[in-house]
């Protein structure tokens, strides 16, 4: 299963090109061109294959970014365990007893913590602040970690890929579902036939600002945008006395935004979205709540503007170890994009 | 043997205090080439039992080695929104298990996921309060109403954690307090396979130390073994854990000083590493050492103990780290230790 390929592989923000390199095998006889371009993004060309229609987008943009939120080496402590960064929005009470894997041989490590014996209860209540813990690779000093890791190695968790039950939901976990779900996703995408320029754009350094999507935008220059992403479900417990809304709900389909942190969606293309959905059966929901950050922030300012949506699988737990997503909601967003493009080739609306 | 497997088996097994069945069939596989008999107790313990070669005409003695098999864990104690709720069985930060992987024991097992809320929803005031135990919920991806055909109050979870190998001899995995002592258990007899000794040895896998000590309280009682040692986990240097409060890691076991231990039993420990040339360290125990030394040290008449600790990083988390060689040497000094034993020893301890 490419999903859980690609939950597996690891890519933190600017070392992407693991990545990369499975979606380039997977993409073998499927596209008609790709590059590579200055800051790592995958370009990759699906030429039109039917005739367009007068007044039909040529050229459409669709991304999803390769990058993970992870860590990085900053240095050594004297007993051989290693000093690290955050790298993307990890929320510091997520690092306590977590196995990582570090730099390009995946040495693997654990993020260990003071025992409870030592702290008491009452010490459980304070958080612990990044600088109170370590990576630990099993070097018994700083010259036997430095043979195995250097300053500046990546980190990524060590996560495995799993269907936690086959019937209902379909729920599966892993680590980096933001957004190697959409990675999957545009893969399949672009194994359709469309009537204009299919460019499926695998960006780099979203987690740390848009920064991929910006250039490879520019690049393109698309007619409308697309961004894929795994993005926030909160439908989850929460305390009695705050209000939320969920973002999104898991298993009630792929999520369409009209407003997200980074942009206001083209109302054509929600629309459009919606409009297929509601066409084709295929279940949809909103994303509630204007959080995150997406490609779209990028790609709908690019030169002098472009029409741009984002379509979303609910994931769980994003930017944790471990997140969940439902298979269904996964395979109905490819149904609804598929559809989507299809429809798209008759122009949008005024 | 291949201590590192082992481990692996040990550690990968599940058994919370009081449903230690499923460990137990795998520290039973393990001892099963190096033992002469088994017994599990009333309590479930498990008993390995390898003969001495006692002279005509001495007593029959024998020495109680415990290491414990039970680990701390969660156990539903709601099913509240949806999602089962948990607390601890043992000691556990519950900050360790923000965005953990756990297995559910209901009616069937179910892996399942500690979740958490996405930064992006979160005040920046929510980063500096840790989630409470109440607010720990189980994603096992199932909806309600399945979730209560297999899940209810009172099931056990069990953290989920693959054993990992680390550079230098170093493994990291959950519950190493204290399979790793039952693996220096295993140690310990199969290098008594190959040596002479006069003295029978009861390996006890001991059940409920980690809620008081239950198990080696009621085996050590059951055996009336004239002496004691138990194996156990001590706090290895690591960060943000002082000197002072710990014992080097990869130097071998520590041996405990205080009033848990016999005099003669730590005299006999530090000779016998000593001649050996067996790593070994002292660790001072000014009271109750917390492990099952401290039941066998009084039962029934008293019996005198000794207790080592295996060097140990991050104790009860999941990534519980330690070194290979450290296991290694425990059950090799317990075997060289065992080798030596004597009736001028018995008499010098006046038994």
């Amino acid at each position: 299963m490419l999903l859980k390929e690609l939950s597996e592989a690891r890519g933190v923000s600017g070392n992407e090109s693991a990545v990369r390199e499975l979606l380039l095998k997977n993409l073998d006889g499927v596209i008609d061109e790709h590059r590579v371009d200055a800051l790592g993004n995958l370009i990759c060309l699906k030429r039109a294959k039917l005739p367009a229609a007068t007044g039909a987008p040529r050229t459409v943009m669709v991304a999803a970014h390769m990058d993970e939120v992870g860590f990085i080496i900053s240095g050594y402590n004297s007993d051989g365990t290693l000093k690290y960064e955050r790298v993307g929005g990890i929320d510091k009470r997520m690092l306590l007893s977590k196995p990582v894997l570090v730099g390009e041989k995946a040495v693997p490590g654990v993020i260990g913590f003071r025992p409870i014996h030592l702290i008491g209860r009452a010490g459980t209540e304070k958080v612990a602040d990044i600088s109170q813990t370590a990576i630990d690779i099993g070097a018994s000093g700083k010259e036997a970690a430095a043979k195995l890791v250097q300053p500046g190695d990546y980190v990524t968790f060590r996560t495995s890929f799993e269907v936690l039950s086959e019937d209902g939901l379909r729920a599966a976990k892993g680590k980096a579902l933001d957004d190697r779900v959409g990675c999957a996703e545009l893969v399949e995408v672009l194994k359709g036939d469309y009537a204009f320029d299919l460019y499926g754009v695998f960006t780099t350094q979203e987690e740390v600002g848009l920064r991929g999507a910006r250039v490879a935008g520019y690049r393109v220059n698309p007619d409308v945008a697309i961004a894929l992403e795994g993005t926030v479900c909160d439908d989850l417990p929460k305390e009695r006395d705050r209000d939320v809304s969920p973002v999104t709900e898991l298993g009630k389909g792929p999520a369409i935004t009209f407003r997200d942190g980074s942009v206001i969606c083209d109302r054509r293309l929600v629309k459009l979205l919606a409009d297929t959905a509601e066409a084709e059966g295929i279940p949809y929901q909103y994303k509630r709540g204007a959080v995150g950050g997406t490609d779209a922030g990028a790609m709908h300012l690019v030169r002098e503007g472009v029409p741009s949506v984002v379509l979303s699988v609910p994931c769980r737990y994003i930017h944790a170890p471990v997140s969940v997503l439902s298979l269904n909601d996964f395979e109905n967003a490819i149904k609804l994009l598929r559809a989507a493009l299809t429809k798209l080739e008759g122009g949008l609306d005024a | 043997m291949d201590i590192v497997n082992l481990l692996r088996n040990l550690s990968q097994a599940s058994g919370i205090s009081g449903y230690e069945t499923e460990v137990r069939d795998i520290v039973r596989q393990a001892l099963e080439p190096f033992a002469d008999e088994f017994r599990v107790d009333t309590m479930g313990n498990l008993i390995a039992t390898k003969r001495g070669r006692t002279p005509a005409g001495a007593p029959r003695r024998s020495i109680m080695l415990a290491g414990h098999m039970d680990e701390i864990g969660l156990i539903v104690k709601d099913i509240k929104d949806g999602y089962p709720r948990v607390t601890d069985v043992g000691g556990i930060d519950h900050r360790t298990l923000l965005g953990q992987e756990v297995i559910v024991h209901g009616k069937r097992k179910l892996p399942g996921v500690i979740g958490s809320r996405p930064p992006h929803v979160l005040a920046p005031s929510d980063y500096e309060k840790p989630v409470p135990w109440d607010m720990l919920f189980i994603d096992t991806g199932l909806p309600e109403e399945s979730l209560r055909e297999v899940v209810q109050v009172g099931d056990l979870v069990t953290l989920r954690r693959e054993f990992l190998e680390l550079s230098e001899g170093y493994v990291s995995g959950k519950t190493f307090d204290d399979r790793a002592g039952v693996a220096s258990l295993a140690v310990c007899l199969e290098m008594l396979a190959a040596m002479n000794h006069t003295w029978d040895v009861h390996a006890v896998s001991t059940i409920q130390e980690e809620t008081g000590l239950k198990g080696a309280t009621v085996a050590a009682f059951g055996l009336s073994p004239d002496i004691g040692i138990a194996v156990d986990v001590g706090f290895g240097a690591q960060p943000g854990v002082s000197p002072e409060e710990s014992i080097k890691m990869n130097e071998g076991p520590a041996m405990a000083i205080g009033p848990n231990v016999h005099p003669l039993m730590q005299a006999r420990l530090a000779e016998t590493a000593s001649k050996y040339e067996i790593p070994m360290q002292k660790e001072i125990i000014p009271g109750g050492s917390g492990t099952d030394g401290w039941a066998i040290q009084v039962a029934r008449c008293g019996v005198p103990t000794a207790v080592l600790s295996i060097p140990l990083r991050y104790m009860h988390t999941s990534v519980e780290t330690l070194n290979v060689k450290d296991v290694e040497r425990t059950g090799r000094l317990m075997a060289m230790f065992i080798s030596g034993l004597d009736e001028a020893f018995a008499s010098q301890l006046g038994l």
